[in-house]
């Protein structure tokens, strides 16, 4: 029973009193323990701290009080500083780092009621699309190919925050994406994603990875937990500097506007060759059920789109590089000794860092180097204008874009390819609107002949969060997928 | 352009990771074919596009000149590896 609430539903619930948090906490950690030494989508468990948290959530629900999240269960990412509990980015040189204070966004659900059950599993400084680049080990996507036990990569790097959702071992978790990677996980796991415009939630105490892409995010079952968590991590943070002053709307209240007269733009350059002929059909269900719904359906063109992945992979490592040469063995993470300062950095770094977060500083390294810099990185940068002018300019003539997701579903962990570049085309459909801070969501769609999921991406205008998630209502109830994982915290063992 | 060994040893150096001859090999056959795959940029006309630096969304701010925060030492230290009193410590620089 406690395994069929969404986060809305559970919150009405509590809310109620049909259910505790005591109780509905407790089913969740319980699940946490049955199926998670498999998953592996927690690095750090907070039981104690959660059923604490829980009791007083009662007490406030008691009394007719507590905020929008009271007593909801959810996962945090381990890119968000938590007080007083062991934040890893995933990486061996952050193994025993203890935050003495709270990342912004943490601190807003905490605000509003939410129970962490813990830190969840990511790929090393958030920086992959598979989830396994974590120094704490892969996460297994709880969803299997029809008749085949392998295990599935949940995508990255939000890998352990959707696959935790999707196995319901949490009624909802954070996310961040710099290029994907609140987007893509969603889609592998059959789960909905939200990276919401860059400015709208604060990056204060998120663990940098690209601090002009980098962007906090809800990850839930539905659309609608998505709103209501969204709404609570949002706001304006002084402590940001990226911030935005701008109010932030009662997100759920938008899901019944519907996308009557809505223009829906399909950007034809995403229509890419070797685009497998199930996520073509996908989106094309995905454009009947948003002109069924009465949208207007237009052709636009975004000319710079191939260009995106190389201009996000020189932005990003370039500002990583820069972003990671504070983990230096000095002031805090793990040190390996030296004889010299020199030696203690090289040693410390070359120990503490995986294999993928140092190709990327040393590429940043050097698209920054005296002699690249304005070969690599200023002409990025301004790529990164003309990619930004393609989506102000299709917002002239549409309100919100339609796009497949990610060119794959989840593919086993063997079948990760081992050139770096294949596995930065995962992202091609994502970095776009990373790089023009547009909002963008995923949306589960439909499964895939082998019976993995298939997500539908909307992206929309700065700050209009609220069409988004209009528009994505209106998929999620045409695509009714009502579909369950194979390891899931409701099923038996 | 290609990357050769020395080249990769020399970002290495200012990135200050440590690498073996072997690693180095490795990480020059990869990032080569990372900059090859990012050289189609060169393709791009970008005549007079200025570079997109911050969002425009957000504009710089002024706050009053206040103290906000502050006597944390204890917090601030509380992660050192290796620190000695209200100090952190590190092989010796200075001769």
């Amino acid at each position: 029973m406690a395994f069929n609430y969404t986060l809305a539903s559970a919150r009405d619930a509590l809310k109620k009193r049909e259910i505790s948090a005591v109780e509905l906490v407790d089913a969740h950690l319980s699940a946490i323990e049955r199926l998670d030494d498999r998953l592996n989508s927690f690095i750090t468990r907070t039981p104690d701290q959660a059923r604490q948290a829980a009791k007083q959530a009662d007490e406030q629900l008691a009394k007719g009080e507590g905020g929008a999240l009271c007593g909801i269960p959810l996962g945090i990412k381990d890119l968000f500083a938590t007080e007083n509990v062991r934040t890893t980015a995933a990486s061996r040189i952050l193994d025993n780092f203890i935050p003495p204070y709270e990342s912004t966004v943490t601190a807003n659900l905490k605000q509003a009621g939410a129970i962490s059950l813990g830190k969840l599993n990511l790929d090393e400084f958030a920086m992959g699309s598979t989830n396994l680049t974590s120094a704490f080990g892969g996460v297994e996507n709880p969803w299997k190919r029809k008749g085949s036990d392998a295990r599935l990569v949940p995508g990255g790097s939000s890998g352990g925050s959707a696959a935790a959702v999707a196995a319901g071992l949490v009624l909802g978790a954070t996310g961040t994406d710099t290029g994907g990677s609140i987007r893509q996980p969603a889609s592998f796991c059959g789960i909905t994603g939200v990276k919401p415009t860059y400015g709208r939630c604060s990056r204060f105490g998120t663990i940098a990875f690209a601090s002009s892409l980098d962007q906090a995010g809800p990850m839930a079952q539905t659309v609608r937990d998505c709103a209501i968590m969204l709404e609570a991590m949002a706001g304006f943070d002084p402590k940001d500097s990226t911030s935005v002053n701008k109010d932030v709307p009662h997100y759920e209240a938008a899901l019944d506007r519907g996308v009557k007269g809505l223009k829906v733009g399909i950007p034809k350059e995403y229509r890419i060759d070797n685009l497998p002929s199930e996520i073509a059909a996908l989106w094309d269900n995905g454009i009947v059920w948003l002109k069924d719904a009465g949208a207007e359906i237009v052709d636009v063109s975004l000319p710079h789109t191939k260009y995106g992945l190389p201009t996000y992979y020189i932005a990003a490592l370039a500002e990583a590089s820069s972003n990671l040469a504070r983990y230096d063995g000095v002031r805090y993470g793990e040190r390996v000794s030296g004889k010299s300062l020199d030696e203690l950095y090289e040693a410390t770094r070359s120990a503490g860092f995986g294999d993928e977060v140092k190709r990327r500083i040393l590429l940043g390294t050097h698209v920054l180097s005296s002699g690249y810099y304005d070969a690599y990185y200023l002409r990025a940068q301004k790529v990164r204008t003309l990619l930004r002018r393609d989506f102000l300019q299709a917002y002239e003539k549409v309100d919100v874009l339609l796009t497949p997701t990610a060119p794959s579903g989840a593919f086993a962990w063997d079948e990760k390819p081992t050139d770096p570049v294949q596995v930065y085309l995962n992202d091609v459909f994502t970095v776009p609107a990373s790089l023009a801070g547009v909002p963008a969501m995923s949306v589960p769609a439909g499964l895939d002949s082998q019976g993995v999921p298939l997500g539908l991406q909307l992206i929309g205008r700065h700050f209009d969060e609220e069409t988004l998630l209009a528009a994505g209502f209106v998929l999620e109830q045409a695509a009714s997928f009502t579909h369950r994982p194979t390891l899931h915290a409701g099923v038996s063992a | 352009m290609s990357l050769d060994a020395k080249k990769v040893a020399r970002i290495a150096r200012l990135a200050r990771i440590g690498l073996s001859d072997a690693e180095v090999e490795t990480y020059r056959r990869e990032m080569d074919g990372i900059i090859g795959w990012v050289d189609q940029l060169n393709e791009v006309d970008v005549t007079d596009v200025p570079p997109m630096i911050g969002s425009e969304l957000a504009s710089a701010r002024l706050r009053k000149d206040e103290v906000t925060d502050g006597n944390r030492q204890e917090a601030v230290l509380s992660n050192a590896p290796e620190r000695e009193g209200p100090f952190y410590t590190v092989p010796k620089v200075v001769e």
